[in-house]
């Protein structure tokens, strides 16, 4: 029984990686960039999460909704500042810039809210300790439901606007190729600005509920951006529901690696990516008809 | 050199190039006595400086010829000090030990280049991180190795402090040349050629038969090798190391900064970025967080104002080329002659 809770609670744990994996497989399919400040940008919304819930001591929920326009704009700003000129510049320059990025956001948290661990987990009152009890040792945390639920509508919500609206049609035409679908009259430029703001506001929301789920620091960036990588390429490069899958496999190896031995749960998740990249074709959804 | 159209013949050494050539292996040979003249302190600052020139020489190789950006070379140089410390507690002596826990670096890189090789661009880059989390779990989770708390090497406790700094700054030293002779060989090559193609555009490359796996495995165990160098000279200088610094991620920025600064893709600027860190860690250091953001923002700065980096630029700008490595096509006298006639 102890094994079904480790692959239920790696399930829900997944969407959360999930939530992770979102904005990073969004701009590696529109823009071709890995973007290498993934992980801190998601945990520098988490600080300003933090810091709005005790300034105002709003509930952590509504001050996560409250930053995702801010989240936008941030992101519109990254673009104009920063990816546009790199991903003029060549191949190379974006991984460099956004690593550069990475440090600075890195270490200016630490300047600013120096290095100590913090949590929103005792603002969001009852709610995060709440669960239901299947059986003795199997039950379900309320939060994490909430996190599955949240990744799966948010990858649904992708879905729905990139295959529906005008706006994700022209994204996915600019992905697929960028200078003919500017003969039709998309604006490149407004379609990254925008994919890169959706991207950063999915990482804010990641942040803002991993905060919510356990503690964070300004150095918790870079294991979130690996945990998001595992997952898009366990699930397959490019598709948006292999993400939930790369999320959800990652999840369950490292809950069972950590049943096994807690201090064998972050290396058991890293050995199934290893795994999976060592696959004569990497993802297990590999075969599936690539989206965006 | 017969694929030069006529009038003009293909030239390698210049001048310039014969004369810096000497020059350097002239300051080779100098920096061999240096430590006969400075001090304990200076003798442990100029070995961290080699160390920085290695990494640097490294990444460049990797980044600048073979386009493959790695944020996870720490993890050779973790493994070459850990392995060191393994080679110790089985009774070997410190310097052999260095040796060849460095080779071993090598070996264990044939296996992982085929697992991160498969990665292209920005996937390579995290590959190769988390490789890097891997080798630093491994040594956290192995309690004969100090676990997370870290280890001291032993055995160098034998040679006075003075004799220590100064075998180790050549042992630094020696591996400095080494990796720069190495580069400055492959480079003159024909898989100096091949991997410049294929950093330039790696289907095309593929498409006039570069072979273009067995070019980037090269380079990926080369730099593994340097790497792991690097790693047990810091051991070695430091002599305490603990798995959260060795293997930080810190390492890649700084490898990044020093090769953006000096120029990517050229081979005397990750020498003068290696120069410009170690000033400026000399002088900042203490300043915590704040330096960090400087050196991000400045490499930030660089990649997209000055991609040739402070080197690229100069070469650029004057022509300049120290080093043998390329070709130069110059008209011959009777060409030059003919030109001047109206």
């Amino acid at each position: 029984m102890t094994w079904v809770n480790a692959i239920v609670q790696g399930v829900l744990l997944g969407g959360l990686y999930a939530l992770f994996a979102c904005g990073l497989s969004l701009l590696f399919g529109v823009m071709r960039i890995i973007n290498l400040a993934h992980g801190d940008i998601a945990v520098l919304g988490a600080f300003l999460i933090w810091t709005l819930v005790h300034e105002t001591s709003l509930s952590p929920f509504l001050a996560t909704l409250l930053i995702l326009p801010a989240a936008l704009v941030i992101g519109y700003l990254l673009f104009v500042t920063l990816l546009e000129r790199s991903l003029r510049a060549g191949q190379l320059i974006p991984l460099l810039t956004t690593f550069g990025l990475a440090i600075v956001i890195q270490n200016l948290l630490l300047q600013l809210y120096s290095p100590d661990v913090k949590s929103l987990t005792a603002s969001a009152g009852s709610f995060t300790t709440s669960s239901w009890h299947i059986t003795d040792q199997l039950s379900i945390s309320a939060l994490g439901a909430l996190t599955l639920a949240l990744a799966i509508a948010v990858l649904g919500g992708l879905q729905l606007f990139l295959g529906r609206t005008g706006m994700g049609r022209e994204m996915r035409a600019t992905a697929q190729d960028a200078d003919t679908a500017a003969l039709v009259g998309v604006d490149a430029r407004a379609v990254y600005a925008r994919a890169t703001a959706i991207a950063v506001a999915i990482g804010f929301l990641a942040g803002g509920f991993m905060a919510l789920r356990s503690t964070f620091e300004p150095s918790s960036g870079p294991t979130q951006l690996i945990f998001a990588f595992e997952a898009v390429v366990i699930g397959g490069f490019g598709s948006l529901w292999g993400t939930l899958v790369g999320g959800i496999v990652l999840g369950i190896a490292q809950t069972i690696g950590a049943e096994i031995n807690p201090q064998y749960s972050v290396i058991a998740g890293h050995l199934v990516f290893l795994a999976v990249l060592a696959l004569p074709r990497s993802g297990i959804l590999a075969g599936r008809l690539a989206r965006a | 050199m017969s694929a030069a159209p006529a009038g003009f013949r293909v030239q390698r050494w210049t001048r310039t190039s014969i004369t810096s050539t000497v020059a350097a292996a002239g300051i080779i040979g100098l920096l061999v006595l240096v430590p006969l003249t400075l001090d304990a302190n200076a003798t442990q600052q100029l070995t961290s400086l080699l160390i920085l020139v290695i990494l640097a020489v490294m990444w460049n190789a990797l980044a600048g010829y073979g386009g493959l950006v790695s944020v996870g070379q720490q993890a050779f140089i973790g493994f070459g000090a850990y392995f060191t410390i393994l080679l110790t507690q089985q009774g070997w002596s410190p310097y052999p030990a260095m040796a060849v826990a460095t080779l071993c670096a090598g070996v264990v890189a044939i296996p992982v280049s085929f697992l991160v090789l498969r990665l292209r661009g920005g996937q390579f880059a995290i590959g190769t991180w988390v490789v890097a989390e891997v080798f630093l779990l491994l040594a956290t989770i192995d309690q004969s190795l100090g676990g997370g708390t870290g280890t001291s090497l032993r055995g160098l406790n034998v040679y006075s402090l003075g004799d220590r700094l100064t075998y180790t700054y050549w042992f630094a030293l020696a591996v400095a040349a080494a990796v720069l002779a190495a580069l400055f060989f492959l480079l003159r090559s024909r898989l100096g050629a091949s991997l410049q193609a294929i950093r330039d555009d790696e289907e095309a490359a593929a498409s006039l038969g570069v072979r273009v796996m067995s070019g980037k495995r090269i380079l990926f165990v080369f730099a593994a090798i340097g790497c792991a160098a690097a790693g047990a000279l810091t051991l070695a200088n430091t002599l305490f190391i603990e798995p959260s610094s060795i293997f930080s991620v810190q390492w890649s920025a700084y490898m990044i900064f020093m090769v953006l600064v000096g120029g990517l893709g050229t081979f005397e600027g990750p020498i003068i970025g290696a120069v410009v860190f170690w000033f400026i860690q000399n002088q900042f250091a203490d300043s915590g967080a704040w330096y960090l953001v400087g050196l991000g923002a400045i490499a930030i700065l660089f990649a997209l104002f000055l991609p040739r980096g402070l080197w690229g630029t100069v070469e650029q700008r004057f022509q300049l080329r120290l080093l043998p490595l390329g070709y130069r096509m110059r008209a011959t006298a009777e060409t030059t002659a003919a030109g001047d006639e109206p």
